[in-house]
């Protein structure tokens, strides 16, 4: 039987009409169908409708692709191939994410639902700095020497694990890619990656170009369900290291699954619930736009999103009135429409979701200033929400809803809105708007959060560290931290001199 | 009949090869108003250019607009104006490019500097590896936060380009980028002079620097001759810093104008009497390789040339029946000849000091001459590959730097002395050890004072790998993550944030 292959038609007026390519699973930079053939169909969530199948990998095509990953790290990867020459097909790869943004970003909305506009121009050209980025750290991660005495030299060695896991979400499907591929084969690891199966199409295109750049099996892509494919994933005995982004939930689960079966090292990207604290001497207008941008960026699909906004006192009134006007200017619409800033959220599963916490804080008494409910009657497009009058108890205000919704919340001063922001169990991002910038070191350093952001949200670039805090995961990813998250150090003691003791 | 353009044309083997000949000042090339230069091709001793075509040189004026130039691209369009993934972009544009043309750039270093052709190519290619892996830093130049009185401050520092950065580099490796990749990753704009016997090859670059995009006066080429336009970037009160290569001598002259002007920051890679030091654990007919391409690669013109071989008193007449079989192997021949591995010296001068060097070595050290010791060929600057044994180690031509394709061969007996006899230089730029022994190697290494010690090799640096010299041999150190920091400065900031204080402060 032969590989599945979407077959994907762009809207009216857009500037690609289709296009086609293998879906099968990406092994030794060939296409094959799952076992037993099985397929998982894609939606368009623009829509509602399935745009294209892609192979489900079972264990066993996991099994597969870990040999193909095995096979590649031992002959044609990993200290096989120097720094400098796994940097430039880094910066080849990158190359042709730019040669192919178009097809890509296309790909993405059509899959995700996000706006092309900012697939284009956000989510492709970034994948491609990632992907730079790394390029350039290939050949400078190096160990140390070490003086302990004349005895001996001792050394450190930065060595590639081997082949690593990787699982990775639909909210940025190819900036996640390129998220877990730069760091992973700047350091010289073979990878076997799972690509979300509600998003699977932007890389199963890549693969295409992953094919004309990295030797076979160094980069083996595959989808399918988190309780198949990824729980192969995280319990294969011949993985060394596993790196998840997604829920904290399924975050738990993974940690659980690479204790169990071989101890491989974790790292998690997980949920978070992130405070947005405007100062009183903010600037509300640009406060208000940035908090606008922190939480409906990316449909509210963010896992950093400022889902919790604290306004001081004095300002609460004046601020949720610019907030309100910038959150009704907000375009909800097509992702093809060129000035679309929200479509639709990626699926069923997740619009239902999303919904039943809408539901759930207007039955626990808080207020609906904006929004609260579905935009449309086809897709899964939800209206721009805004809850006030809050509790903390509140399910909107404790639990991440990943979508268009933001709660909004007063505060007295620097010790109440500490104590607010903190009072969660997730840490990932925060942010404060102050003109003070005495008080915004000071309240930066106080939220217990791997990000915090001034005067601004959202901001990710290639060089800067990036994770969580207590239930919003483990290890950091970008920046030469990330390096780190793929790497062994050896230390190698030679005994000069030291007669043996016995 | 003077040439009243600013290039010409060179014809070599069946490439048209279009040569700038201004100076290359804020992206435009001009007429200079310093002594003009007539480059000669060494293998053949006459013009490389056409008749009356000579390359312009700088004035103190001309590098005066340099300096102004560099300024106002560091301050406006480059330095940090240009965020570090900029610059890498177009530091790796420059590869491509230098890339693209490496086939007419290797021609033009080959007539120039009277390198073999396919030493040229290697060179470009080594350069353009160079480019790209300072690339690769320019967008990952951190500081570090820095935590104190948690109620009172906090200590960032920024690593910030330090500015103009004045360079000088000699005619022995003209391609390399050992200098300008690390200044522009960091975001220094250059006033560049490359040596007066080999101007050609990096006006060709200035060239690429406007195809890539880089913003005027970010690149600015000043050829001329040392005592004019050297003398005027070591001495100039706008240049921040100046890094230089050349001989030792030299080096201390610039460091001299750099201390009486405005203290600009200065290092030097200088000059070498490199020790290769064989014992008899060593896999002998590798160290014999390892030692002559250690010696006469570049025909002996390298500042880490390995041009004392010491070798154990046990393999000492081995050693020798081997290394002169090696010596007489090597080809010299015209420099577009494939097939030559040993050029020319790069002109008469150099030519004329390494032959009395050979005299001294024959007349006044008594040193007997294992092969070699004359000319080569009727035409150009060509020396035999020369080795001398029987010899002091306190002779001139054993202590002085030769830079030609002259070895001297010393024997020792024990480990101390092979030590004793490796350090008894002013310099300390390379050296090796050929063992097999793991704790020899160590304690040998670890004894050496020089800044590179090859361990059963010899020549090939790598750039992640930082090269540079003790004691008279420079200062600081050129390449991996070290170069960077030649073109940096560290600014401190203090973010009080702490309790209003009285004055006079009770301490």
């Amino acid at each position: 039987m032969s590989v599945p292959v979407a077959n994907l038609t762009f809207p009216e007026g857009h500037k690609l009409k289709d296009i086609s390519f293998k879906t099968g699973l990406f092994i030794n930079n060939q296409w094959v169908n799952g076992e037993g053939n099985k397929t998982i169909d894609t939606v368009n969530p623009t829509t509602g409708k399935t745009i294209a199948s892609v192979a489900e990998a079972s264990a066993k095509d996991v099994d597969i692709a870990v040999e193909a990953a095995q096979k590649a790290f031992d002959t044609v990867w990993g200290e096989r191939v120097p720094g400098h020459e796994r940097g430039r097909l880094l910066f080849k790869l990158a190359d042709l994410f730019d040669q192919h943004a178009d097809q890509l970003a296309s790909i993405e909305s059509l899959d995700n639902g996000k706006a092309f506009s900012f697939a284009r121009g956000f989510d492709v050209p970034e994948a491609a700095a990632c992907l730079r980025y790394y390029g350039g750290w290939a050949d400078k991660d190096h160990g140390k020497v070490i003086e302990v005495n004349d005895s001996k030299l001792a050394f450190t060695r930065h060595e590639p694990i081997g082949v690593v896991g990787q699982i990775i979400p639909w909210n940025f499907p190819i900036l996640m890619f390129a998220w877990k591929l730069g760091p992973a084969l700047a350091t010289g690891n073979t990878i076997v990656i799972k690509v979300a199966e509600t998003t699977p199409l932007s890389a199963f295109y890549a693969t295409q170009l992953i094919a004309q750049v990295l030797p076979p099996g160094v980069v083996n892509v595959v989808t399918g369900y988190g309780n198949i494919t990824g729980a192969a994933i995280s319990s294969h005995m011949k993985i060394e290291k596993v790196a998840f982004t997604g829920s904290t939930l399924v975050g738990r689960t993974i940690m659980k699954a690479a204790a169990t079966s071989n101890l491989k090292t974790v790292t998690l990207e997980l949920g978070g619930k992130s405070p947005n604290i405007i100062f009183d001497d903010a600037d509300l207008e640009q406060a208000a736009g940035w908090a606008t941008f922190g939480l409906f960026f990316n449909h509210g699909q963010c896992c950093c999103a400022g889902s919790r906004v604290f306004v001081q006192e004095g300002v609460y009134d004046k601020f949720l009135e610019i907030l309100q006007a910038k959150v009704k200017a907000i375009k909800v619409g097509s992702p093809f429409t060129a000035d679309t800033f929200q479509g639709p959220q990626t699926s069923q599963l997740q619009y239902d979701r999303i919904m039943a916490h809408v539901q759930s804080g207007k039955e626990e008494g808080a207020k609906v200033l904006m929004g609260g409910e579905r935009h449309g009657t086809e897709g899964f497009f939800i209206q721009p929400t805004i809850f006030t009058d809050v509790k903390p108890n509140m399910r909107i205000v404790k639990e991440e809803i990943f979508g268009p919704v933001v709660v909004v919340s007063k505060f007295k001063d620097e010790d109440d809105i500490v104590a607010q922001a903190n009072d969660t169990m997730y840490g990932l991002a925060g942010a404060l708007f102050s003109r003070d910038i005495s008080r915004a070191l000071r309240v930066a350093k106080r939220i217990q959060a791997g990000t915090v952001w001034v005067n601004c949200y959202n901001q990710l670039h290639s060089q800067v560290p990036f994770g969580g805090y207590k239930q919003s995961g483990i290890g950091r990813e970008l920046g030469e931290y990330a390096l780190a998250n793929y790497t062994n150090v050896k230390a190698v003691h030679v005994n000069l001199s030291s007669p043996a003791p016995l | 009949m003077a040439s009243t353009s600013l290039s010409t044309i060179l014809r070599v083997q069946n490439a048209n090869i279009s040569v700038p000949t201004g100076l290359f000042i804020n992206g435009n090339f001009r007429k200079g108003r310093g002594k003009s230069i007539t480059t000669i091709d060494p293998s053949l001793g006459t013009p490389v250019l056409p008749p009356g075509v000579t390359i312009c040189g700088a004035s103190k004026e001309d590098v005066d607009d340099a300096v102004k130039a560099a300024r106002q691209a560091f301050q406006t369009t480059w330095g940090l104006n240009t965020p570090g993934t900029e610059r890498s972009r177009l530091i790796h544009k420059l590869a491509n490019l230098i890339e693209r043309d490496q086939a007419d750039l290797a021609l033009l270093e080959t007539v120039d500097s009277g390198k073999p052709i396919s030493w040229s190519k290697a060179d470009i290619t080594d350069t353009v590896a160079c480019l790209r892996y300072y690339a690769g830093w320019a967008d990952k130049i951190v500081g570090q936060t820095l935590e104190c009185n948690v109620k009172e401050k906090q200590g960032f520092t920024r690593h910030e380009p330090i500015g103009v950065v004045g360079a000088i580099i000699p005619w022995n490796y003209p391609m390399f980028a050992w200098k300008i990749a690390p200044a522009l990753a960091v975001g220094c704009s250059l006033v560049f002079k490359p040596a007066e016997n080999t101007p050609l090859s990096v006006l060709k670059i200035a060239e690429l620097f406007n195809e890539a995009g880089f913003p005027a006066g970010v690149f600015n080429v000043v050829n001329g001759f040392g005592a004019e336009t050297g003398s005027a970037i070591a001495s100039h009160p706008g240049i921040d810093k100046v890094a230089f290569t050349g001989s030792t001598a030299t080096g201390r002259a610039i460091a001299v104008a750099a201390a009486q002007s405005n203290l600009k920051k200065v290092t030097l890679e200088l000059g070498g009497k490199s020790a290769n030091i064989i014992f008899p654990s060593a896999d002998l007919d590798q160290a014999v390789n390892w030692a002559a391409l250690g010696v006469f690669e570049n025909a002996g013109q390298s500042c880490s040339a390995g041009s004392r071989v010491l070798v154990h008193e046990s393999i000492y007449e081995e050693f020798c029946k081997k290394i002169k079989i090696a010596a007489e192997k090597i080809k010299l021949g015209p420099t577009l000849d494939e097939e030559t591995w040993q050029g020319p010296q790069v002109s008469e001068t150099q030519f004329k000091r390494i032959m009395e060097h050979i005299r001294i070595g024959k007349e006044e050290d008594k040193g007997r001459v294992l092969t070699g010791g004359k000319q080569w060929g009727t035409k150009g600057y060509y020396i035999e590959p020369t080795i001398f044994v029987d010899i002091s180690p306190k002779a001139r031509i054993s202590t002085e730097e030769i830079f030609g394709p002259v070895l001297v061969v010393l024997p020792f007996k024990t480990e101390e002395e092979a030590l004793e006899l490796a350090n008894s230089t002013e310099y300390g730029l390379g050296s090796a050890v050929h063992s097999q022994d793991p704790s020899q190697i160590q304690r040998v290494a670890a004894k050496l004072n020089a800044g590179t010690v090859w361990i059963n090799q010899y020549t090939f640096t790598g750039n992640n790998i930082p090269f540079g010299g003790y004691k008279t041999s420079g200062w600081g150190r050129e390449l991996g993550s070290y170069g960077l920091e030649n073109y940096l400065s560290v600014k401190a900031m203090h973010y009080y944030y702490g309790e209003p204080i009285e004055f006079p402060l009770k301490l």
